[in-house]
């Protein structure tokens, strides 16, 4: 075994502190809060620990806006996931996580790794992941690389999702220029617990044995952290050994054996081996605890020979756990690890000390106060300053723009686009059934789940619309929650709790932390005003290659609660059913998928949110869907009225069409009626005999109501003051939508029929 | 009805499979290690679903090898009950109980969906409850289930009624949708020649409620109900 790791002071110069990803200032404060230089083993510790994946030091002061606080959270931000109460003694416990970086770099392990980590963050609160859903993002599909990066994407997250057996149920996928180089993978995951037996990530007790469990550890991995919190450039292939390496199979020995574990009473604390592996997990626990830990790396069990304390305490491999067992219960625990073929080994001790202290046998490598490498952390307040072009970018004169082509033409187009056609080709490939739970598959606007044993359903979505928040970053993220919840709404499920992830470009960049700082004044102002609690979340910056950065994607998860018979889904069910559209529908194109697929103009502004008339809507459609009226529920978004239509019309086996009639008295344009975006409004279909009934307690709410049309026949028509705008066969519409994504996939662009 | 449902390290539809048993078929059920060496006193071993071993070397190969399967042997030997669901009709054909080979779909995907079953014997002890050329809803979801035999096997199969169930399109679906992942012959499931064991790729017991969509795999739970009952 080398000893040359815990040889301090010469070997740190400039280069290899830069190498680190630590500025010449961080590293001042880290010579400082040491007292002295730091050894290489220390180098690396700190580096993960104060990087911007693991410290989030840029963006710690903003996050504090966010609500995190409500009646029903067992558990906020600070842990590994946050817990919800749904009542039946039980917690949902959900968290939204990123891997876009290492899923650039090698896209099948990146995204297999990040649905792992993910499970990892739910079941070691002591949850049973029941759900999984991904927002993805990515270039264009006309280019090989981006169809390459999508189609490995989808196969990772389906390779080990499948393996494990939690089910995929939904999430969405988007494609613009911007993620060429920056493909987003965002994986949520949702888990139930029962509610006073959560466990957390403490190391507490002094004298207490920490024990790793899991699977061995090799090099893969090794500053998988600082790779996340730095920008890509030419050499960035070569980064390919910082990707982890995931085994679904051992991760769901590992899972069942976390779970049994939890039904004793054999351990204090334990948490995930995550970004920055044993070192993270090891000083986030003693952090948390207060106290200290020792650890000796010799006895961790590696797959390889020859490791050096640097890389066991930098190794990312994955499926690996710490924990801090009760006394006397270590022989327990590995009996029960054993079981599961796991190794199962105790590699430490928690102390008084506050310290972090890595021998190598009778060799010290490392010794640092806890408190520098966590709330010692740098906390920057980035300055902040909106882009120059913003103003210019935001005018839009709706009369100097063209009327072009006919609005069937232009629905056709849209349906078609692979961000909005069916995502079936991506779900058909994740098992969306497995866990007997999942009562709405994928293809409604929420997946919903039972909770077997209750009469309660749990509803899921996933949601965010990057270019709104580029075109205001405030209203955007106000958005970003709203549909989300809305999303949820359309279920019959009342919101209870989100999750929020949020990718951005270079925060060194002031436009870049203004748009940051913005989309979360905007998200806190939704959370308050729709009464829902952000628990849990993660940052992920620095997704900019060559300087060119991704819009701003806040990504919302938002889980709600419904009775199990009141489930809503999206698509028309029978003929003769009357079609009521629920809210206003304003004169906006600003930041539309129509303005920016037919016009090729990202500008305006994005539609309007008013937070009170949202909020109302959630509690009229509620209220409906409780009341057993509605037949389906589907909100407008990208596309607008039009496309939500033709949703409803194709989106379930049975094809059903509608007429469609829409008053224009204050003379709009055609193309904003069915194509604008405009906020806080769902499409419903009732029984023509409960009309009346669905009309009066929207007055009651105060939600803007009225009747369009009836379901029915094999066409979707749509008229504006008695003139048909649109008359399309809906065999048309459903070729045009399911197509969509899989001829994109075979290199050509898809042109309407 | 007694059921022992085999739980193998990276078995996913266990727990799927006791709930259905023993909720809503109102069986009583009990999970079995692959370790045992011995089976509690059953009717019906089921093989749940799943990626045992998580599918290294072959589909089902490691969990063959399992202690547990000598038991199952000896009680299907005994004329016991015994249904593999997809990866235990994998397991299944590994363990030499049931003959053929289950191969990579011919998509090369993972498929997930519900796809349209017809049942083609009623005469074994798990579809005495449907009726002959009934097109069921079940859903699929693997990777490695399109069924292979060679041209002698599927001969016998044929000849001794031993294709219980083939993929048929749905109602009202295009007929080049009907076979989902290229087995030959459209072969969904198959028996052995005592007809006590039965393996299939579909997932009766993810379609045996209507809150989960449909229950046309619950009469296949309860026609083995019925066959312990006399006849």
């Amino acid at each position: 075994m080398t000893r040359q790791d815990s040889e301090p002071q010469d070997d740190i110069d400039p280069r290899v502190v830069s190498r680190h990803g630590l500025t010449e200032d961080e590293y001042a404060a880290l010579r400082s809060g040491l007292g002295r230089t730091p050894t290489l083993v220390e180098l690396g510790i700190a580096s993960v620990m104060w990087s911007e994946h693991c410290s989030y030091k840029s963006s710690r002061i903003h996050l504090k806006k966010l609500p995190t606080t409500g009646a029903a959270v067992l558990q906020g931000p600070g842990e590994n996931a946050g817990a919800v109460d749904i009542g039946d003694g039980l917690a949902a416990v959900f968290k939204i996580e990123s891997h876009n970086h290492p899923s650039f770099i090698e896209p099948y392990q990146g995204a297999a790794t990040g649905v792992g980590g993910i499970l990892r963050d739910i079941f070691t609160m002591g949850a049973r992941p029941i759900a999984l859903l991904d927002s993805l993002r990515f270039g264009p599909l006309d280019d090989v690389k981006n169809r390459y990066l999508f189609e490995r994407v989808v196969a990772g997250i389906s390779g080990y999702g499948n393996c494990i057996g939690v089910p995929t149920v939904g999430g969405e996928v988007a494609f613009h220029e911007l993620y060429a180089s920056n493909p987003l993978v965002n994986v949520f995951c949702l888990g139930l617990a029962p509610k006073d037996r959560l466990f957390r990530a403490k190391a507490s007790g002094v004298g207490n044995s920490v024990m790793y469990v899991g699977a061995k550890t090799g090099r893969d991995g090794i500053h998988g952290a600082t790779m996340a919190s730095e920008e890509f450039n030419e050499g960035s292939a070569a980064k390919r050994p910082m990707v982890q390496v995931g085994d679904p199979f051992t991760e769901k020995l590992l899972l069942e054996a976390c779970l049994e574990l939890m039904a004793h009473d054999f351990i204090v604390g334990i948490q995930d081996m995550g970004a920055a592996g044993l070192t993270s997990s090891s000083c986030e626990m003693a952090g948390r605890g207060g106290t200290g830990i020792e650890i000796d790396v010799s006895l961790v069990p590696t797959r390889e020979t020859g490791m050096t304390p640097y890389e066991i305490m930098l190794s990312e491999s994955q499926e690996r756990m710490l924990l801090v067992a009760k006394p006397g219960c270590e022989d327990a625990i590995k009996a029960l690890f054993a079981k599961w073929e796991l190794e199962a080994a105790v590699i430490g001790r928690v102390t008084d000390t506050g310290r972090l202290v890595v021998r190598d046998l009778d060799q010290v490598a490392a010794e640092m106060p806890i408190h520098v490498l966590t709330e010692g952390a740098p906390k920057y307040e980035r300055p902040l300053a909106p882009p120059p072009f913003l103003e210019m970018l935001q005018g839009l004169a709706l009369e100097g723009l063209p009327v072009v082509g006919s609005p069937g033409q232009h629905l056709l187009t849209l349906l078609a686009l692979p961000t909005i056609a069916s995502k079936a080709w991506v779900f058909d490939q994740y098992d969306h059934m497995v866990g007997t739970n999942t009562v709405v598959l994928p293809g409604s606007d929420a997946a919903v789940l039972r909770v077997k044993g209750t009469s309660t359903a749990l509803a899921v979505s996933v949601d965010g619309n990057s270019r709104y928040c580029m075109l205001n970053p405030y209203v955007g993220g106000m958005i970003a929650v709203a549909e989300a919840c809305r999303n949820v709404v359309c279920s019959g499920a009342r919101p209870i709790g989100a999750t929020d992830c949020l990718n951005f470009g270079n925060p060194e960049r002031p436009e870049v932390m203004w748009q940051f700082a913005m989309v979360i004044e905007g998200m806190a102002d939704a959370c308050r005003a729709l009464g829902v609690p952000v628990v849990s979340g993660n940052v992920s910056f620095y997704n900019e290659t060559r300087g060119l950065g991704v819009y701003p994607t806040p990504i919302v998860g938002v889980v709600g609660k419904a009775a199990i018979d009141h489930v809503t889904t999206q698509w028309f069910k029978a003929d003769g059913d009357a079609v009521v559209l629920l809210g206003e529908t304003k004169e906006e194109l600003g930041g539309t998928e129509y303005l920016a697929s037919v016009h090729h103009r990202e500008q305006g502004l994005p539609p309007e949110l008013d937070l009170d008339a949202e909020k109302k809507l959630y509690e009229c459609c509620l209220e409906l869907a409780a009341a057993g009226l509605l037949q389906s529920a589907h909100d407008c978004s990208d596309g607008g009225l039009a496309v939500a239509l033709a949703e409803c019309c194709v989106s379930s086996e049975a094809w059903v069409g509608a007429e469609i009639e829409i008053a224009n008295p204050r003379g709009f344009r055609e193309d904003a009626l069915l194509f604008g975006e405009s906020q806080s409004r769902i499409v419903v279909s009732v029984g023509a005999d409960r009309v009346a009934r669905v009309i009066e307690i929207a007055a009651r709410w105060g939600v803007p109501v009225a009747r369009v049309g009836w379901t029915g026949g094999d066409r979707l028509q749509i008229v504006i003051e008695g003139r048909v705008v649109v008359d399309v066969a809906v065999a048309d519409a459903a070729k045009a939508w399911s197509e969509g994504l899989p001829t994109s996939l075979k290199g050509s662009t898809c042109a309407p029929t | 009805m007694k059921v022992a449902v085999v739980v193998f390290p990276g078995s996913n539809c266990d727990r799927d499979c006791q709930d259905v048993a023993r909720d809503v078929v109102g069986a009583s059920v009990q999970p079995v290690w692959h370790r045992a060496a011995v089976l509690p006193s059953v009717d019906l071993v089921i093989l749940p679903g799943g990626f045992s071993y998580g599918d290294y070397l072959r589909t089902g190969a490691l969990a063959a090898c399992s202690p547990i399967m000598d038991a199952v042997r000896a009680h299907a030997a005994r004329g016991g009950l015994v249904l593999g669901i997809c990866n235990g009709f994998q397991i299944l054909i590994e363990s030499g109980l049931l003959p053929g080979a289950l191969l990579r779909n011919a998509s090369l995907r993972f498929i997930c969906r519900t796809v349209g079953v017809r049942v083609e014997r009623t005469d074994t002890p798990f579809t005495t409850r449907y009726t002959p050329g009934q097109v069921l809803r079940l859903p699929i979801a693997h990777a490695d289930g399109s069924y292979w035999a060679d041209s002698p096997t599927l001969q016998r199969l044929r000849d001794e009624g031993r294709i219980v169930f083939r993929y048929a399109a749905l109602p009202g679906r295009p007929a080049a949708e009907a076979n989902p992942n290229g087995s030959v012959d459209a072969i969904a499931g198959i028996c052995n020649e005592g007809r006590n064991v039965l393996g299939l790729m579909p997932h009766p017991e993810r379609a045996s409620e209507d809150q989960l969509g449909g229950r046309d795999g619950l009469a296949l739970f309860e026609s083995a109900v019925d066959s312990l009952c006399g006849a």
